[in-house]
């Protein structure tokens, strides 16, 4: 692989393979999550930390593991850093790990983390594994967060509440106030029908984004 | 006792379905639900292999790890009992009972990465069922599972042949009435309550 495409491997997770709004993996704890931005950001970083350290140990061992028992050994993998990173939450980030409770360990079946080590890491070295891991990490984070903070402003009228457990430098209770406190707060967002009805209305925008994108490339010039 | 039973396994599936309340097992949901028949197909597989996971990790939590202080291996062992479970039952099907391993056996492969056999098993413990409190609300999640897709496949019937705009087509309309599914399923709270309470 040519240095460029390094980046271009990093790159691919954002948008053009989106793990959630394109290739539509790791659904479940999209729209459980979300209801504040701040969870969102939680769940993609300790997401992103199984998905780079499991797609290193995997591109490293993938002419070690014999081909018939790949995915139960994918899985054991997988779920040893999901249980360093349940411990490393509980000690630290307590507040997360109430927020997030049981969708933490359920990281070890996120369909993003399995299907990129059976897509990418298997077939791949480690050095672009890890890019494929990192870009991957932060196009879910990403997602998460645009969709935590799109149910949060609507339903709850603040916006990134409760990231002071993330950030201990911030003050206790900090939230930014969007819309005023008088209006009554649209609270159908941090339910479950809002979860579906944003992640639905948000993959038919990155589906437009793209399509736009293929249609016009020659009046834009190059990206 | 019973009625204690009775209000878990309606809660389950009705207050908190696991697919339209607590968002577990939205891949199945959206993937499997295009068919009634395979809709029930996986159903079906998933409501087994989740009140056989609740029945054997329930003692090997209470009985083996939290004894010795090894809860926090929770997440490993289950995932891989779960995975044992599926292999097991998959290779039983074929042998002794090929016809439901002919309806069945298409979708036991993609059980082990469905969140919520996973997901039971955890809230079990974490609500602190006893044996039989944990099977009825396994079974009760199962059924719930069942109700979720068979009446999203119908609702889904008519969205394939809507219109809608070029970007909504597919995923993202299906996503838009998942949501409005879901929003009949919210007039529900607090009925299980009121019924049994």
């Amino acid at each position: 692989m040519s240095e460029k495409t390094k980046l271009g491997v990093l790159a691919n997770g954002i948008l053009d393979e989106n793990p959630v709004l394109r290739l539509v993996l790791g659904t479940c704890p999209t729209l459980a999550v979300t209801t504040m931005a701040a969870n969102g950001i939680g769940m993609g970083l300790a997401a992103t930390f199984v998905l780079l350290c499991s797609n290193v140990v995997i591109s490293a061992l993938r002419k070690i593991i014999p081909g018939q028992v790949r995915i139960p050994c994918y899985i054991t993998i997988i779920a040893g850093f999901v249980s360093v990173v349940q411990m490393l939450v509980k000690a630290f980030v307590p507040s997360l790990d109430e927020a997030l409770g049981v969708y933490l360990p359920l990281i070890v079946v996120n369909c993003i983390i399995l299907g990129r080590a059976e897509m990418f890491a298997s077939k791949h070295a480690v050095l672009d594994s890890a890019l494929d891991g990192i870009g991957m990490g932060i196009g879910f984070t990403l997602t998460l967060t645009i969709m935590g903070s799109i149910r949060e402003i609507l339903g709850a009228g603040t916006w990134l509440a409760g990231l002071d457990g993330l950030l201990p430098f911030l003050p206790e209770g900090f939230a930014i106030q969007v819309l005023p406190a008088s209006l009554d707060p649209f609270t159908l967002m941090t339910s479950a029908p809002g979860g579906f009805f944003v992640f639905g209305v948000l993959m038919a925008g990155a589906a437009w984004l793209t399509a736009r994108k293929k249609t016009a490339p020659a009046e834009e010039g190059n990206d | 006792m019973v009625v204690k039973l009775a209000s878990i396994f309606f809660t389950m599936i009705l207050v908190d379905n696991y697919v339209l309340a607590k968002f577990l097992g939205i891949c199945p949901f959206l993937g499997v639900s295009k068919k009634l028949d395979s809709a029930v197909g996986m159903s079906l597989a998933v409501t087994f292999v989740m009140v056989l996971a609740s029945a054997v990790t329930w003692p090997i939590h209470t009985m083996i790890l939290a004894p010795n202080g090894l809860e926090y291996l929770q997440t490993i062992v289950f995932i891989l009992i779960i995975a044992i479970l599926v292999q097991l039952l998959e290779n039983v099907l074929k042998k002794f009972v090929p016809t439901l391993y002919r309806a069945l056996g298409v979708y036991l492969p993609l059980i082990t990465t469905n969140c919520t056999i996973l997901g039971v098993t955890i809230l079990n413990l974490d609500e602190g069922y006893n044996f039989i409190e944990s099977i009825v609300c396994a079974a009760g999640a199962g059924i719930g599972f069942l109700v979720a897709m068979v009446l999203f496949s119908g609702v889904r019937r008519r969205v394939e042949e809507a219109t809608p705009p070029k970007c909504f087509e597919g995923l993202p309309i299906t996503l838009v009435s998942a949501a409005m599914v879901s929003l009949s399923f919210m007039g529900f709270g607090g009925i299980v309550e009121s019924i049994f309470g």
